[in-house]
Parts: C-alpha cells; sequence; structure tokens
C-alpha cells in the first residue's frame, strides 16, 4: 500500500488558488524531489504533508486514512532555519527526543536511561559528522553544522517520513554538496520516505529517486493567482532525457517571471 | 585629522570621559555648598562633606538613641525585603501568565484583555484601596509592587513566548512533545533570559512604588527615612540615602546581568 496518497487535491485561500488536481502515489522509501518557482505551493504543499495547513478539497492519506492535521512524531522536518534549538547543545538537541518520551511530564531521563539516550545520540551525531561538537550551542556552529544537526535530531526520532524544507538552501554550494551526500547515505540506511523541497532545479535533477514539478500550466498575466499549480512532470530521477530538463527549467522559469510581475 | 564621527576614545580616554561629568558635579556642589556656608555657617540646604561623613557614621555606625539599631542598615533591610517580595512575586505571576498566554492561544484569549486593562491602571492611584483593604502594614507595600510590575512583566513575557519561531514549536511536536513538554523544554528556557532583562526594566518602577509607599505608611525603610528627616530639612541624611539607594539599584542591575550571561550564554551570544 502506498505511504501517501494524494487524490485530488485542491489548495485555496479565498479566490487564490495555490494547488490544484494534485494526484500521485507515493510508496515507503521513496525520496522524492520537489521543484518549481518560489510562490508555486512547494511549500503549502510540505505544510499539507506536515499538518499545519489541511487541503480545501481532495484527500491527502497517510497509509491510506487521512494524515493528521497537526504535526507529530511519524513526520520528521528540517527547516532551512531555526530546526535546532538554540537553547540546547547539540547533545541535548540531539537527546531530545529520548527525554521526551522517557518521561512524559518532566522531558528528562535520568540515570540508565539517560545513558542510553546520551550514548545513542553521541552514536547519531558522530554519523552526521558531529563528534567534535558535541558541547557546542547552535550559535557557534556553522550553517552547514547546524543542518547537519538538525538532521540527526530528526532522524534519530526514526520518523516514517522525512521532510526536508529548502534545507539546504543557504549554504555554499561546496557544503551542498557534502550535505547531499549525507542525505543520500541516511536515507538508505534508514528506509526512510523522503521529500524534499527545493527551489534549485540542478539539486532535483539528481538527488533522491523521484522527481516532481509544480508549475502553473494556465498562466493569467492579469491575475496569476487564479489558476494554481499542478504537479506538471513526475519524473523517475536519472533517466530523464536532456531535453525534458530544459523544458522543465524553461516552464518554470516562465512562471516564475510571471509570480514576480513580469509581463509575457 | 579623521572626522570627528570616526574618532573613538581609547581604553583609558573612555575611562576618563566617563569619570569627567561625575567630577564636575562634585565640584560644582562642592563650589555651591562653600558659598552659601560662607554666607550663612547654619545653611541645610547643601551641607559640606564633614557633615555627610557626620551624617554617615552616625547612621551606619552607631546605634540610634531611641531604638538603639543601626538605622541604615534596618532601613536597607527592611526595603530590599519588601523590594526583592514584590520582584520575586511579580516574576513569578509573570512568568506563569506569560507563559500561558504566550504559548497557548485559547489562554491568551482569555486573559490578554483583561491584563491589558489592568496594565492601564495607573498603581499609586490604588495605593489607597490597598491600605484599606491590606492594612498598614507590609502586605499593602509589597502589593502595590506586585500591582505596579507584574502587568508589565505579563505582557512583556507573554511576546516573547509568542516570538518564538513556529518551526521550532513544529519541530518539538515532530519530536513527540505533547503541549506540556513544549513548555516546559522549550518555552520556559527560552522565556527565562528575557524574564531576567524584563525584571531588570521594571526594577526602576519597583523601586518608585517602594519608596512611594514607605513615604506613606511605614515604620522602616529608606523611603520611609528619606521623608521622616525632610521634616528637619537634613540634606546631610537624605543625599547619602539617595546615593545609597542608586548604588542597591545598580549593584542588583549589574548583578542580574551578570548571572544572565554566565547562566545562558547561548541567548547573549547569539545576537
Amino acid at each position: 500500500m502506498a505511504i501517501i496518497e494524494l487524490n485530488n487535491l485542491w489548495k485555496e485561500y479565498g479566490d487564490q488558488v495555490v494547488l490544484e488536481r494534485l494526484n500521485a502515489r507515493v510508496e515507503e522509501g521513496e525520496f522524492i524531489t520537489v521543484v518549481g518557482a518560489s510562490g508555486c505551493g512547494k511549500t503549502t504543499l510540505l505544510k499539507m504533508l506536515l499538518g499545519t495547513e489541511r487541503p480545501s478539497r481532495g484527500q491527502l492519506l497517510l497509509d491510506g486514512t487521512p494524515i493528521p492535521d497537526e504535526p507529530d512524531e511519524t513526520r520528521g522536518i528540517v527547516f532551512q532555519r531555526y530546526s535546532v534549538l538554540p537553547h540546547l547543545t547539540a547533545l541535548q538537541n540531539a537527546s531530545l527526543c529520548g527525554e521526551l518520551d522517557a518521561n512524559r511530564w518532566l522531558g528528562r531521563a535520568f540515570g540508565a536511561t539517560r545513558k542510553a539516550i546520551r550514548a545513542r545520540a553521541v552514536e547519531m551525531l558522530e554519523a552526521v559528522g558531529l563528534g567534535a561538537a558535541l558541547d557546542k550551542y547552535p550559535h557557534e556552529l556553522s550553517g552547514g553544522m547546524q543542518q547537519r544537526l538538525a538532521l540527526a535530531q530528526a532522524l534519530i526520532k526514526k520518523p516514517r517520513i522525512l521532510l526536508l524544507d529548502e534545507p539546504f538552501g543557504a549554504l555554499d554550494p561546496g557544503i551542498r554538496r557534502d550535505m547531499h551526500q549525507l542525505v543520500l547515505d541516511l536515507w538508505r540506511e534508514q528506509g526512510l520516505t523522503v521529500f524534499m523541497i527545493t527551489h534549485d532545479l540542478a539539486e532535483g535533477f539528481y538527488l533522491g529517486t523521484r522527481l516532481w514539478v509544480l508549475d502553473k500550466v494556465r498562466r493569467d498575466a492579469q491575475s496569476p493567482e487564479s489558476y494554481g499549480a499542478r504537479l506538471t512532470y513526475d519524473l523517475p530521477v536519472g533517466d530523464s532525457k536532456k531535453g525534458t530538463l530544459q523544458a522543465i527549467a524553461r516552464n518554470v522559469h516562465d512562471t516564475s517571471r510571471l509570480l514576480q510581475g513580469a509581463t509575457p | 585629522m579623521k572626522k570627528l564621527i570616526n574618532r573613538q576614545a581609547g581604553p583609558v580616554g573612555r575611562w576618563a570621559l566617563g569619570l569627567l561629568p561625575f567630577v564636575i558635579l562634585v565640584v560644582l556642589y562642592l563650589v555651591a555648598s562653600d558659598a552659601r556656608l560662607a554666607a550663612n555657617p547654619n545653611d541645610k540646604l547643601l551641607p559640606d562633606l564633614a557633615s555627610f561623613v557626620d551624617a554617615i557614621q552616625r547612621m551606619a555606625f552607631e546605634p540610634s538613641k531611641r531604638t538603639g539599631e543601626y538605622l541604615l542598615w534596618q532601613d536597607t533591610l527592611a526595603s530590599l525585603t519588601r523590594l526583592a517580595l514584590g520582584v520575586a512575586i511579580s516574576a513569578a505571576i509573570g512568568l506563569v501568565v506569560g507563559i500561558a498566554t504566550g504559548a497557548l492561544p485559547l489562554v491568551r484569549a482569555g486573559i490578554a484583555p483583561l491584563v491589558t486593562g489592568l496594565s492601564l491602571v495607573p498603581p499609586l492611584a490604588v495605593l489607597p484601596i490597598l491600605f484599606i483593604v491590606f492594612g498598614l502594614g507590609e502586605l499593602a507595600k509589597v502589593v502595590l509592587i506586585v500591582i505596579g510590575i507584574t502587568p508589565f512583566l505579563i505582557r512583556d513575557l507573554q511576546q516573547r513566548a509568542e516570538e518564538i519561531p513556529a518551526e521550532q514549536v513544529i519541530k518539538m511536536q515532530t519530536l513527540g512533545a505533547n503541549t506540556w513538554q513544549i513548555i516546559l523544554r522549550l518555552v520556559w528556557p527560552q522565556v527565562m533570559p528575557r524574564l531576567i532583562s524584563a525584571v531588570r526594566l521594571s526594577l526602576g518602577s519597583a523601586w518608585l512604588f517602594l519608596i512611594a509607599a514607605e513615604a506613606i505608611a511605614a515604620t522602616d525603610g529608606l523611603g520611609y527615612r528619606i521623608f521622616l528627616v525632610r521634616r528637619y530639612l537634613a540634606m546631610d541624611v537624605i543625599l547619602p540615602y539617595v546615593a545609597w539607594i542608586t548604588f542597591l539599584a545598580f549593584a542588583i542591575d549589574f548583578a542580574l546581568a551578570r548571572y544572565s550571561r554566565w547562566r545562558y550564554p547561548w541567548f547573549h551570544q547569539a545576537r
């Protein structure tokens, strides 16, 4: 059975149509990269998967039942910023989910439980390359290291679905490549289902197993918001032809200009 | 030569420039005091240094002839106890209510309008009510401080709690936290350093309310003493008391700032 199912999914805010007629099935273990112009509803789709926004029409199913309409531990997330808690050190950040589990009222663990949680956190932090920064606060870490920490923190909970909201958007290109490798490794190891949002088309063309393009099919220069974005491409990554990629890039660029207010 | 706007004081220069106004004020005072005392040796308005030393000696280091107590220290203890009680109670209420209204939209909808309304009541206007309800004892003075600064603390902390990025609240939920755990592990620790800065800001008003209450009804306390000796134009006591109060206020503020830097490095360094 599909883990995520989109059945004729719409999202509207009043007159403004953000997403229209999305249909797709996602199997467990897929790595989906979602690309599209900014303002095209990528983040809205992610918020619906997260549970902070609800579909206006149609269905968004998790394991065949409507997805819970608030965030919970089935879906982990890494945002572009503010993902880790600034008042906790790297180790405390990574131990947090274990401690929350251990004690419902205090949200802290003691004794042997605490030791076990810390050991696991250390192991995870070492796996993402933060073994030397255990006792550092997030503000003492570089942007790339903060995102590594955010990944470790999300993955230690073993969520079934990992949502990545432009997680590497603020990083330098070199560091970004390292992070891609890290995400791919972790995804393979843990058998996760990943949704990654990016506005970097190149990132979407080679990362993961499946590429979704959100784009407006109907563009109205007078009122760009009266038509929503649809899934214009749903391709397996790897065997897409050069021409397709250029077509996607061109379409996304046109929509982008439309949304920025340029006249065609 | 560099433009004035680009010129900085060196380490020594900064101290010298900072001290200069104080030195000028002291010199001005001494000159004025000298001039008045030359005209009238019994002038009480601008006493000379010797009278200050004398008054401090009398208030701080000699037992009072009437009660046998060291007045300055007794006044200080009484005032600081009231201030500490008032501020501690306000901080506790501010923390609990501020977090509740800041973190929980339902509580905010219910309580925020009331807090806004209460914060607009001038505290000194309700002082007579406090004296009627709580009597003239310690309670009324402490309650005046509480009434005076709690609404500010609540509103400030509510705003700080609301400012916590939504991403972090969502993150906590994806890590399996329930509402109580989010408050305990995310909101509370993040609001604590902000509570300290809010308390630092409100200390000025707390002193104001304390001295006002002591001036009207008390048998000891720094404010009481100042208003008592005012009847005898005893500037030689009033001015050292004012300086002492200023020093206490400065010391408390300094200690809170230092504590916050030591306890919450993530808060201060990240800025």
